[in-house]
């Protein structure tokens, strides 16, 4: 068994006990990249040169102990939207392609206090717009069970790294399911946290109000270990919330008798494949094996979700995509005689399709006359879709359904209808929306390709999503399963 | 008589003196180098995230309050859309429909009628960078790019150009008062953009207004309205149409002159920013803001007619300028006659000032040592005459005027006998005088008063000069 | 009826600071189109007495304390420029 299959607790008292060092973990790193990176194509960009030398300081300095610090000396892989100084930050754009940040995202430097090493930067969508990481400005990351089809997107990379056992664990970002969609495609564990409990200092933004950094890991365990890393306060983020973190650990209590779960009926209605369906039949039934309880409830302004998310996203997108104009940092274009050139040339060479379509539609639904009818409305209809859950969690403790409709599909399948791609997330957006949390476990397979559970909590209530994904986990085999490379 | 109204809007921006800029902890100092006051935050890097300085709040609620305007208890930030090299984000931070402050006003006082403006709205923005234009391109310097800044909007309420330097120079004193911002037209921490329309006296419905930017000074707003006032009506009267334009002022020609016609209206697309979160004023917050809010100008030149016996001009003057209001009062303190040190700061200080262009605090002179050469003036040590030298070594050079008195030797002579002999010298030296002056030529004792003055080099007491001359001439 | 014309993209375009090619122009006009088409099923939903969301938290006056904070160097804040001269970012000439 590689190193990199253990579970963070193995590798902390394996180290603890000097029978590995960080630099073998690293090497067995670098090692797996090495033989599967061709196939799975998940990196932007190695941090090799750093990562060792952060190793050996950590040998030598720490004589090999991690300490207390858990995450002490444990490969970790960053989606390329965060900003990490020194190491090439691109969020899967060329516009970004020599981009060199001048200081750290939050997540990143509590990530390098807490010892943890980052092997290098991850594939996305450009910007975190799309499904399946095919908008990613460089290359298509593969599906690590399938290398046709598509890792699903945005945090394709991230997802696909830590299911090709590239790294343990990786930071993905989550607007509409980024983290969750891809989690569910390459059947690793994805959490996005309710809004506000990670920082987003240093993510470079697609939609702020709905973006939020979270973790992907291969178990429930190793995925709360991740979030307690990163979960907290930060002062550099005025969104971020000022709430009391509990200790994740302490939820793996593997009780959850008397758990009420809500299951929306939107979220198993047609659209849905049947096998997935089938799937999240089965795990509601291992569940209810283990105490839980279960009912039907209705979420009735779901079919809104989707467009009310790419008004909002959209719309805060144009804005937020502003800055990379080539005038203090990316890339200029170089047949710009005037300033009005230098800006269109620049973006237009810049940008790919799908991003330049979003900024198109959000300027378009925030400019005069039309500002009332898309953008506010949609702001209204959020108002609604939040309303929805809370009414349904003032009677359940979770909400369970699908992460996604289908299985991952393939490489190509689905790149000329933007409307078709988009009806993807059409499960996670709602929460995103609502600014809840919300957790992907993998629940079984179809036709060889992973199914994801998703598990809905409240707001800031990871705990209680952890404490049943982690009961499900348990009681099921479907997380040991390893794609084949 | 004109046959035109016209009508003044002003929009003034006002730059706080934070410490640290708006949304990062970079310093507002004026006058670094080229962009060695920035941070990822003011520079727009990407993933960066602004958190508003609560000073920045306070001091524009503190200015808001002193215009009487009606501070909003629920206020959000919006994104204002547009793209240009010193705007980093391409989008700035501002304040569209919850602004600071509402429905103010102001009092101005033209030639002693007295008048209220309104002021439509006080918000608070970042302030955008600093793009200078060479021959091949242009290069931009982000050290001010996140200065907080106040945008205040006047009614359209101004119907001369006296009327909006009087707006002006009311609005800049009051902000001074409340001690947030230096108001400094020449460093850019107070800029004006003024809106002219005319219409036939009468019509209710305004003209078409045209934008005069770039105005370096009051006087220049003042003279680029009338000669825009002037323009439009001939414009008008020769059968021609205003349009949407943008003029700037050009000093040398005294003229407005056509930057761009504008084209329908912005589309700044603006959106309430997600990465901030709503304000929510208290009323504690309000009252405490309020009793941070000084003696203002009109409060002051009340009291100064009541308190000290000003005439209501003077005190208007004196209290025009803060840096002069306090300077008046230290020395007040100091015992300097009231009377006495106002016509001083009205007459040799402002006109030391005014050529210097320079502030009272750009000085050496202090108001110690000002109110201490008046009591000099007053205990008979030195003439008006030598307080004059006295004054100007202060002013120029600083220090104690006792002690410049001593070291130049111009103390008063005040000895009788020690002038008797000047004078009894003097009327020897010039018979001619006295014989003038015995045949009723009263000039001729200004004559020979002036000798005596110059025979000891202006030290003699001027009265007691007069009263020993008088003395002499009887005895010949 | 479309919902968007071309000159509204390319407007929208101008606005965003994109130059767009007349095959780009068809493309964005079509699909943007179909978007807002499905963005209009939002009409369906009385909202007049909703409130809109901007933030999922209420969080409120989240306020810093006016305190400087060392800025960067001036070599890290160029460090990125595709141009640059005596200590600023160059562009070209607005015309």
């Amino acid at each position: 068994m590689s190193l990199l299959e253990k579970k963070v607790s193995e590798l902390h008292d394996l180290l603890h006990k000097k029978e590995v060092s960080v630099m073998d973990l690293v090497d067995a790193s670098y090692a797996r990249i090495g033989q599967v990176e061709d196939k799975v194509k998940s990196f932007l960009t190695l941090n090799e040169e750093h990562a060792r030398q952060q190793a050996r300081e950590l040998d030598d300095v720490l004589a090999g102990s991690p300490g207390e610090r858990i995450l002490a000396g444990l490969p970790i892989a960053l989606k390329d939207n965060i900003s990490t100084k020194g190491l090439r930050t691109t969020s899967g754009s060329k516009i970004l392609s020599n981009f060199d940040p001048i200081y750290d995202a939050t997540v990143a430097r509590k990530l390098y206090e807490a010892g943890a090493i980052t092997i290098g930067k991850l594939n996305m969508d450009e910007f975190a717009m799309g499904s399946s990481n095919e908008n990613s400005g460089y290359h298509v990351t593969k599906n690590p069970w399938n290398t046709d089809y598509v890792p699903g997107g945005s945090s394709g990379g991230s997802a696909a790294s830590v299911a090709a056992g590239e790294v343990l664990f990786s930071l993905g970002s989550d607007t509409g399911g980024s983290i969750r969609q891809p989690a569910a495609y390459c059947g690793v564990v994805g959490l996005k946290p309710t809004y506000g409990l990670v920082s987003r200092f240093g993510l470079i933004a697609f939609a702020s109000s709905l973006d939020q950094i979270g973790p992907i890991t291969r178990t429930v365990e190793d995925n709360a270990y991740l979030l307690q890393a990163i979960a907290g306060h930060d002062h550099m983020d005025s969104t971020s919330a000022n709430v009391e973190v509990p200790d994740y650990q302490t939820a793996f209590t593997g009780d959850i008798k008397g758990l009420r779960i809500a299951v929306p009926k939107e979220y198993l209605a047609e659209g849905v494949d049947p096998a997935v369906k089938e799937k999240v039949l089965d795990a509601l039934k291992a569940l209810e094996g283990q105490g839980a309880t279960w009912e039907e409830v209705s979420l009735p302004h779901s079919k809104y979700a989707l467009a009310t998310y790419y008004l909002l996203s959209s719309s805060e997108a144009s804005a937020n995509l502003s800055r990379f104009d080539g005038v203090r940092y990316g890339v200029r274009s170089d047949n710009s005689e005037n300033l009005l050139d230098l800006y269109k040339n620049s973006r237009s060479e810049g940008f790919g399709d799908e991003v330049k379509r979003r900024i198109m539609l959000g300027t378009f639904a925030l400019s005069s006359g039309y500002y009332d009818a898309y953008y506010k409305k949609a702001q209204k209809v959020r108002t609604l879709i939040k309303n929805d859950f809370e009414q349904v969690f003032n009677h359940y403790d979770v909400i369970i359904g699908p992460t996604t409709p289908t299985t991952a599909f393939k490489i190509g399948e689905k790149t000329n209808d933007p409307l078709t791609m988009y009806a993807n997330d059409i499960l996670t957006i709602p929460v995103n929306l609502a600014g809840v949390p919300a957790i992907s476990v993998p629940c079984g397979f179809s036709n060889g390709l992973p199914v994801g559970l998703q598990i809905i909590g409240k707001h800031f209530d990871e705990s209680t999503i952890y404490r049943v994904a982690s009961v499900f986990e348990q009681a099921t085999e479907h997380h040991k399963a390893k794609p084949q490379l | 008589m004109s046959k035109f109204e016209t009508v003044i809007g002003l929009e003034v921006h006002v730059e706080l003196k934070t410490n640290s800029k708006i949304f990062c902890g970079c310093s507002t100092d004026f006058g670094a180098p080229s962009n060695s006051h920035t941070c990822p935050i003011c520079l727009g890097h990407p993933g960066v995230l602004p958190v508003l300085n609560k000073e920045a709040v306070d001091f524009s609620m503190r200015a808001a309050m002193a215009l009487n305007c009606e501070i909003n208890r629920e206020q959000y930030f919006d994104r204002k859309n547009y793209f240009y090299p010193d705007n980093p984000k391409a989008y700035q931070i501002s304040q569209l429909d919850k602004p600071i402050g509402e429905h103010g006003w102001i009092e101005i006082e033209v030639n002693g009628e007295k008048k209220k403006i309104g002021i439509t709205r006080l918000h608070l923005e970042e302030d955008a960078g600093k793009s200078t234009h060479a021959a091949d391109g242009s290069l931009v310097d982000l050290n001010r790019q996140g200065t907080p800044l106040m945008e205040i909007v006047s009614e359209p309420d101004i119907r001369t150009p006296e009327e909006a330097y009087a707006y002006l120079e009311k609005l800049k004193a009051i902000i001074q008062y409340t001690g947030v911002s230096d108001c400094k037209m020449e460093e850019g921490s107070l800029r004006c953009d003024a809106n002219i329309s005319i219409r036939p006296v009468g019509q209710k419905e305004f003209g078409t207004k045209t934008e005069l930017k770039n105005l370096n000074s009051f006087a220049f707003v003042q003279k680029g309205l009338e000669h825009e006032e002037k323009r439009q009506e001939e414009e008008i009267l020769n059968g021609g149409e205003i349009l949407q334009e943008t003029r700037r002022f050009d000093e040398k020609s005294n003229k407005t002159i056509l930057m761009r016609v504008k084209e329908g209206s912005d589309d700044y697309r603006y959106f309430p920013d997600p990465d901030l979160v709503r304000l929510s004023v208290s009323e504690e917050w309000i009252e405490k803001v309020r009793s941070e809010i000084p003696e203002l100008p009109d409060a002051r030149k009340a009291r100064y007619v009541s308190e000290f016996g000003l005439p209501s001009y003077d005190a208007g003057v004196l209290t025009a300028s803060i840096k002069m209001a306090d300077f008046f009062e230290e020395g007040v303190k100091e015992k300097a006659d009231p009377k006495m040190l106002s016509n001083w700061l009205m007459g040799e200080v402002s006109a030391f000032l005014n050529n210097g262009s320079k502030e009272i605090d750009e000085t050496p002179l202090t108001p110690v040592n000002l109110a201490k050469m008046i009591k000099l003036i007053e205990d008979g040590t030195i003439s008006s005459k030598i307080a004059k030298k006295v004054f100007k070594e202060m002013i120029e050079n600083g220090g104690d005027p006792e002690t410049i008195v001593k070291e130049k030797g111009l103390v008063q002579i005040s000895d009788e006998g020690a002038i008797r002999e000047f004078v009894v010298a003097v009327l020897d030296r010039n018979p001619q005088s006295i014989e003038d002056f015995k045949n009723g030529k009263d000039k001729a004792i200004g004559f020979l008063v002036g000798q005596v003055m110059k025979e000891t080099k202006g030290k003699a007491n001027p009265p007691l000069v007069n009263k020993l001359i008088a003395e002499e001439l009887k005895k010949r | 009826m479309s919902r968007i014309s071309k000159d509204q993209v390319k407007h929208v375009a101008h606005l965003a600071r994109l130059s767009v090619s007349e095959e780009e122009v068809d493309m964005f006009t079509e699909q943007l189109d179909a978007i807002i088409g499905f963005a209009e099923e939002l009409n369906e939903l009385d909202t007049e007495n909703i409130e809109p969301t901007t933030h999922v938290l209420e969080l409120k006056n989240v306020l810093r304390e006016d305190t400087v904070r060392e800025s960067v160097s001036r070599e890290d804040a160029l460090k990125n420029a595709p141009e640059q001269r005596d200590g600023q970012f160059k562009v070209p000439k607005a015309f």
